[in-house]
């Protein structure tokens, strides 16, 4: 078990997603930053599918109540396990009481915390991702209890590895959405040649864009939405869909974010800024 | 017959879309899950594919891998010619109680006034039509039903509610709709439905499909409250009637 001393701003435990309820409305959610998540679970030689917890912006203080191994990945938060620091994309061996805490917010949003073979919180519909109604609760509370499988005797093939960052990107690689050929050259000059700035309006749902291009008056019918799928406001709003975007929009859908880009924004808060790159 | 014409566009590395015609229609939804049910059974049999129907299009995801475009659309026009004339799948007309007491329908009033009808009216041409069920989403649950009245028709709210309940039964343009869980929410608010249409602890989370029909009955204040009980409880039934298509 690991106890929530302090749960910080908005930690969640999170794993590759819940899969067929899309036709029911339900979002897919799972852990935002995939790519970082599936080095932690390398490092911990973790089935890709296993439950982190995603910890947002301001970390949570935990201590572990069982011997286990973690490691860290995702966005900086000048972490420290029993008061001194340790890195990201390390393996730790943990032992009963152990404290882990989050300082200052250096670098990237959403960091991750995994364990040996995962937490073990319970499956709704086929998936441990937080998502408020299907679970329960929406993130994680102080004085919470978050399970695993206690683990004493892992020897890590691999226990540290360097990884090329991608937090100081900003260029977002997309490619065309099913409504891409309905934009004007303005609104295609708009998107590929502004800096946009990132909405203090984002979440795990969606993260608006400040700066707006050309209106339109493109009426569709509603149609499925994805992750990393751009929609167009009549106003000239774009609107990155996350993983707890809605299943189906009525909105154009201009752009998409490739797996990558998804990533890359998923590190960003409000007030940074991104471009985007047509593949 | 010939086939109504599908139209064919990536969409991200990992799903396709597959459009029909851009109008509502019941023939085009009849011939989208037919085949959705073709797809679902005889390819994509699989757990690596979701495929998400809505009006005129349908969505075919992969959940992990790289899907070769030029390859799958040359498949999925293939399979599109073939298909044959196979069994209907089930189709179900669903009854849901609805109270359009004062206490949840906020916007009675103001409908009745905009559309020039009295309440009794408004009542009576929301539950005189037999709905269909286009697409759900927006939230778990939320299902957009098309076959609205006419008269019934008037624009969304000019500004949203922070908060409308669960279960609110709402109109907007040519959508009429239900709530299912507390959301914030721009549709003209005109009854409640005590039948919890999504339920996270079922298998089958959402007893609706797209394809589905929907009727409303009115119910006094009494009834929906022992709905409700009964609903919360577990022993509430929507009373459902097999459609034969």
């Amino acid at each position: 078990m690991l106890r929530v001393l302090k749960a910080g701003f908005y930690t969640t435990v999170q794993d590759s997603g819940r899969f067929h309820y899309r036709n029911k409305g339900v979002p897919v959610s799972g852990v935002m930053d995939e790519m970082s998540v599936f080095k932690i679970n390398s490092l911990l030689e973790n089935n890709e599918s296993a439950a982190v917890l995603e910890i947002t912006m301001t970390g949570p203080t935990l201590i572990f109540e069982e011997e286990t191994y973690m490691a860290l990945g995702g966005a900086k938060m000048s972490a420290t396990l029993n008061n001194l620091p340790i890195k990201n994309y390390k393996v730790y061996e943990i032992n009963v009481g152990d404290i882990l805490s989050f300082g200052r917010l250096e670098k990237g949003f959403r960091a991750y915390l995994g364990v040996k073979d995962g937490f073990t919180t319970k499956e709704v519909l086929g998936s441990k991702s937080f998502y408020k109604p299907i679970t329960k609760a929406n993130r994680l509370a102080d004085n919470d209890m978050v399970p695993f499988e206690v683990q004493k005797l892992f020897r890590p093939k691999i226990s540290e590895i360097k990884v090329s960052s991608f937090l100081d990107d900003s260029v977002l690689e997309v490619g065309k959405g099913p409504e891409f050929d309905m934009l004007n050259d303005k609104q295609l000059e708009g998107i590929f040649s502004k800096t946009f700035t990132v909405a203090h309006e984002n979440n795990r749902m969606a993260y608006q864009l400040t700066e707006t291009i050309e209106t339109h008056s493109i009426s569709m019918l509603t149609s499925a939405t994805i992750p990393g799928t751009v929609q167009l406001t009549p106003a000239g709003k774009l609107m990155v869909l996350m993983k707890d975007g809605q299943t189906t929009g009525g909105y154009p859908r201009v752009i998409q974010l490739t797996d990558k880009a998804i990533c890359i924004l998923a590190q960003k808060k409000g007030g940074d800024s991104i471009s985007f790159k047509l593949l | 017959m010939n086939s109504p014409k599908i139209h064919i566009k990536p969409f991200g590395v990992h799903s396709v879309l597959i459009e029909w015609s851009n109008e509502v229609s019941e023939i085009i939804l009849e011939k989208i899950l037919h085949f959705e049910r073709f797809l679902s059974r005889e390819v994509f049999s699989n757990k690596e594919w979701e495929l998400v129907p809505a009006y005129n299009s349908l969505l075919l995801i992969n959940r992990t891998k790289q899907i070769d475009f030029e390859k799958i659309s040359n498949d999925i026009n293939n399979w599109y010619t073939q298909l044959k004339e196979s069994p209907k799948p089930d189709r179900y007309l669903w009854r849901l109680p609805v109270s359009y007491d004062a206490e949840y329908a906020l916007d009675l009033d103001e409908v009745a006034i905009t559309l020039h009808k009295t309440k009794e009216e408004i009542i009576a041409l929301h539950t005189g039509v037999t709905y269909t069920v286009y697409g759900i989403g927006f939230l778990p649950g939320f299902m957009y039903l098309g076959g609205i009245h006419k008269d019934l028709e008037l624009p969304r709210k000019a500004t949203p509610r922070p908060k409308v309940v669960k279960g609110a039964v709402g109109i907007a343009g040519k959508q009429a709709g239900i709530y299912p869980q507390e959301s914030p929410g721009g549709w003209n608010i005109i009854g409640n439905c005590s039948v919890p249409i999504f339920d996270a602890t079922k298998e089958n989370p959402c007893f609706v499909s797209v394809g589905d029909k929907i009727q409303f009955y009115q119910v006094s204040k009494a009834e929906h409250n022992l709905h409700k009980i009964e609903a919360e409880v577990g022993i509430y039934k929507p009373e459902k009637i097999k459609i034969d298509a």
